[in-house]
């Protein structure tokens, strides 16, 4: 009796040593999940899916808050690559979006560099009353600089410019 | 040249296809005229496009450099005849989908004079290697094959690693090409020449020249040329016809009895592949000073009435070569670059002559297969039974219809060289080729997309640190600021006291302490 008691005591003590030093010592920095769901994203930071930018989002969907259709620049690829990442149904409809880069007029923009902070990758060069432009290499199409512009000098257009003539 | 004979092997699959040859190889070789107006389109070459060194308006010699090279992987690009520069605009290009590309527009003056340039050189063999290549890469010489890989960029492999077997690929197995056969048959001595440059470039110990055996007269040529030359390190070897032996994996397969690892290149396992027609192209520059301003094309096919061979230069339109072989029958349907097996086909027949063309087939109405009788897979495997690169393109179809693209990259995709043996046999008429180039497409595409993402991904981080930064200097700023203000209310005595010890100081006319006399705390914030 004593023996069983004290053998399943040292058992104990022995497990809850481990457990202590798996806990403290093989824990997982940041969200392992999230990091994925993250890679996973196109990272254009846009915020349609309704939270402010891919990262958020990625934690989201890590903690079941918000489903895997959600992302527009990504759209249906991204979608079924999450949805088999998740081991998930894919999603039956989801909405995609032509990739673009935003072009700002340069004759018409006044230099008020509103623009610049609406940049999440800071794809825009430019400096007050100075004119502005667009990284294209660099933007992401997100088309958070278009509201705030005040003259509606910024486009966003197909990623090979323009159509020539 | 020793009189052992080559043992040769076989490569897995392929097949044997008609080679409807004979037609385009019954005249001899004709020089076609330089075109009135050359396009000479600034990528033609594998790697990044030329940059244009001329201005519209100038005037420029027949070899005289348009475009030198670009950074990395390049190849510059001369002019095909003396004339004066257009203009340099886009243009369509004779490439899969007609893209429109930046080319160099040249007008003829007809006169044709040469630029001197280049120095012929007597004796290649003095020079180091890397001069060689120098002058290789110079002249703008490429992969003549269909592949147009820089052919300087290619020597470079002597350097990294011992090479033992430069193989000249004169095994031109696809139907209908003849530009090769001719070559042979008519240049053989250049071939060797170039061949022995190259050879001396790459340090490497002994040269197969392959051609199949159904080219009697090039292979006869050869061996003469091999003797007259009384090179020692040459051995012309035929082997057996079948497509695609001309692939450079099966090619090395059949000489060697190896494969060339998956992912790998020639070199790993101390093989090289030579067009016969870069060794050709090689010897003109370094026999006669010439770079790379024309090239063998095959006119043939059901569609043209008096199939043929031309020496174009560079930026002929396919109309004028076309013309020349007789002009289209009432039989053509369909204008392809390259064969029937591996090439494209074209929208317009104003497309000019790039250093790729090895031939254009114009297909007759009987040529072509209806492309609207696409059935289901039965998974009958006949397209893995002639893969020569041994993969179960039955396997890859179906993961790629499904868009499964991990799948397919586990199958091998990439290894598929679109010898286009799995269309042919194919009984439901499945276009395979194009459903495994669609996928390479879609693969790349969302691997330049998983980099520009990475790539965002960093500069959003790096914004995010900025911006707290930021936030934190004004917050520590303003705390600060805070703090100070705390204190001077904190010691409202103290300040009372300061005010009246300066009332008592002015009253008693006393300079304040420690301040000079005259305002000098104007500055002072």
């Amino acid at each position: 009796m004593i023996a069983a008691v004290v053998t399943l005591a040292a058992l104990g003590a022995l497990a809850g040593l481990g457990l202590g030093f798996a806990a403290a010592r093989l824990r997982v920095q940041g969200n392992a999940v999230a990091d994925r769901i993250d890679a996973l994203l196109p990272q254009t930071q846009c915020g349609q899916c309704g939270y402010p930018g891919c990262r958020p989002y990625a934690e989201a969907i890590a903690d079941g808050r918000a489903g895997i259709d959600l992302c527009p620049p990504g759209g249906e690829a991204t979608a079924r690559e999450l949805a088999r990442l998740l081991g998930r149904e894919p999603a039956a409809k989801v909405p995609d979006t032509a990739p673009a880069v935003a072009v700002i007029d340069e004759t018409a923009c006044i230099g008020c560099a509103l623009c610049l902070a609406a940049c999440p990758v800071d794809a825009i060069v430019g400096a007050p009353r100075r004119m502005h432009t667009v990284i294209a290499g660099e933007c992401t199409g997100c088309g958070l600089c278009l509201p705030p512009c005040p003259v509606d000098c910024i486009d966003l257009v197909s990623p090979k410019g323009p159509e020539r003539s | 040249m020793s009189n052992r004979a080559h043992r040769v092997w076989k490569f897995p699959g392929g097949l044997r296809l008609p080679p409807h040859k004979s037609a385009s190889t019954a005249e001899p070789v004709a020089t076609a005229e330089p075109p009135a107006v050359a396009v000479l389109p600034l990528s033609q070459h594998a790697g990044a496009a030329s940059v244009p060194i001329v201005a519209a308006g100038r005037r420029v010699l027949a070899g005289e450099p348009v475009a030198r090279a670009n950074d990395g992987i390049s190849a510059p690009l001369h002019a095909p005849t003396s004339g004066t520069i257009l203009a340099i605009e886009d243009r369509q290009v004779p490439r899969p989908g007609g893209p429109v590309e930046p080319c160099v527009i040249l007008e003829a003056d007809g006169r044709d004079q040469r630029y001197e340039g280049y120095e012929p050189v007597d004796d290649p063999q003095a020079l180091a290697p890397a001069e060689i290549r120098r002058l290789v890469h110079e002249a703008g010489i490429v992969g003549l094959g269909g592949a147009v890989f820089p052919a300087a960029v290619k020597l470079e492999a002597g350097d990294r690693q011992p090479l033992d077997t430069l193989i000249l690929n004169g095994a031109e197995c696809e139907p209908y090409i003849s530009c090769d056969d001719m070559l042979m048959r008519e240049r053989a001595a250049h071939v060797v020449h170039g061949a022995q440059i190259m050879l001396h470039a790459l340090s490497a110990r002994c040269c197969l020249v392959a051609v199949e055996h159904d080219k009697p007269e090039a292979i006869a040529a050869l061996k003469a040329a091999v003797r007259e030359s009384g090179d020692d390190r040459f051995e012309v070897v035929s082997v057996t016809t079948a497509y695609p032996a001309g692939g450079e994996r099966q090619l090395i397969q059949v000489l060697s009895g190896r494969e060339v690892p998956a992912g790998g290149l020639p070199p790993d396992i101390g093989y090289m592949t030579q067009n016969v027609g870069t060794a050709a192209a090689v010897s003109d520059r370094f026999r006669h000073g010439r770079p790379l301003i024309s090239r063998v094309v095959t006119v043939a096919g059901g569609g043209v009435a008096s199939p043929r061979n031309f020496d174009a230069r560079l930026g002929t339109p396919f109309a004028a070569l076309i013309a020349a072989a007789g002009g289209y029958t009432d039989e053509a349907a369909r204008l392809v670059m390259g064969g029937p097996m591996m090439g494209f086909a074209l929208p317009d027949d104003a497309l000019p002559v790039v250093k790729a063309t090895n031939c254009i087939w114009v297909a007759g109405a009987a040529d072509l297969r209806r492309t609207d009788d696409e059935m289901p897979c039965i998974r009958c495997a006949e397209c893995a039974r002639v893969c020569p690169a041994v993969l179960l393109p039955q396997q890859l179809y179906w993961y790629t219809r499904a868009r499964d693209f991990e799948k397919v990259v586990d199958y091998a995709v990439f290894d598929c060289i679109e010898c286009g043996c799995c269309d042919l046999v194919c009984p439901s008429h499945i276009p395979l080729v194009s459903y495994f180039r669609y996928a390479k497409n879609e693969i790349r595409g969302r691997d330049v997309q998983r980099e520009r993402a990475a790539r965002a991904q960093r500069r959003h981080a790096e914004r995010n640190r900025r911006l707290a930064q930021r936030d934190a200097e004004q917050q520590a700023a303003l705390d600060e600021h805070t703090r100070a203000a705390q204190r001077a209310r904190a010691q409202p005595r103290e300040a009372a006291g300061a005010i009246d010890d300066i009332m008592r100081r002015a009253a008693g006319h006393e300079p304040p302490a420690g301040r000079p006399a005259g305002g000098g705390d104007a500055k002072d914030d």
